[in-house]
């Protein structure tokens, strides 16, 4: 992961809108879909089956749409600096991220601030979420509390 | 509807699975100091109490739904706070909202997650589209 972590917390006043704010890639493979089903409880086989997927009309093995909702998160949460600090958290998944087994997929996100309310203290942070340059998530939208 | 129980190494594991590496979601020492009683959950693990009042619905056998035909389309988490590990949650679902869209439906539902004081923690929003026949 190639996210930094910042001394404090981002302050709204020094933020400008369309000013990236993060930004990072993830290497999912099948080992990370497995963890996630485990994990989140979620264990629909077109997550790690191929016959499976293949037999509903898929390419292969997807990853599940909240598993790249929920890193695609994280570079902003490390801007941040605390996960507390995002009150509403939305997207819309408009392309499965097909996972091969031996390659696996790599998923890129860029945050830029989408809309500023000083008195609120409030940013909207909108994410771009790519596999191969291809979007992933539309309405991709996060609006966090700045110091 | 029985609670849910948030547990500190579930936050974990959760937290490990979806990349979080913040010390907040991992370390109760770093959570302490940065104001929250224990490990601070990554916002999506909301989706962990909602899912047990969505299998619900998609088991009502009045809904209709078929489980293998249904496609996640939108997702929304809005956080009065959120989620630390020792939380003891309760999920109450309702549907939004019913459509019909060229031979597919979509099902948007609500499942508003309060603590063991009744006071409101997450509103989790999922809109999933039932395939129609081919």
């Amino acid at each position: 992961m190639t996210a930094i972590t910042p001394p404090s917390t981002p302050v709204l006043e020094s933020l400008e809108t369309g000013e990236i704010v993060a930004e990072s890639s993830f290497a999912l493979t099948r080992d990370a879909l497995v963890r996630y089903a485990g994990a989140s409880g979620d264990f629909n086989p077109i997550h790690y089956r191929d016959d499976v997927a293949e037999a509903v009309g898929l390419p292969g093995v997807l990853a599940h749409g909240m598993l790249t909702m929920g890193l695609a998160i994280q570079p902003v949460v490390d801007w941040l600096g605390d996960p507390g600090r995002v009150l509403d958290y939305q997207v819309r998944f408009t392309r499965p991220v097909h996972v091969e087994p031996d390659f696996g997929a790599v998923v890129t996100v860029i945050a830029k601030v989408g809309t500023l309310d000083v008195e609120a203290g409030v940013a909207r942070i909108d994410l771009t979420v790519t596999v191969n340059g291809v979007t992933v998530l539309g309405k991709a939208q996060a609006r966090v509390t700045l110091a | 509807m029985p609670s849910y129980l948030v547990g500190r190494e579930k936050v974990r594991e959760f937290s490990a699975a979806v990349f979080a590496t913040n010390p907040i979601n991992h370390d109760p020492e770093a959570a302490r100091a940065a104001g929250y009683a224990d490990v601070v959950a990554p916002p999506t693990f909301a989706v962990v109490v909602q899912e047990a009042t969505l299998a619900q619905l998609l088991a009502e056998p009045d809904a209709g739904i078929d489980f293998t035909r249904v496609v996640h389309g939108d997702q929304r988490f809005a956080f009065s706070r959120p989620i630390v590990a020792g939380d003891e949650l309760t999920a109450t679902l309702s549907v939004v909202s019913v459509k019909s869209l060229g031979g597919h439906s979509m099902v948007t539902a609500e499942s508003t997650v309060v603590d063991s004081n009744g006071d409101h923690v997450v509103t989790a929003t999922s809109t999933l589209v039932v395939r129609g026949d081919e």
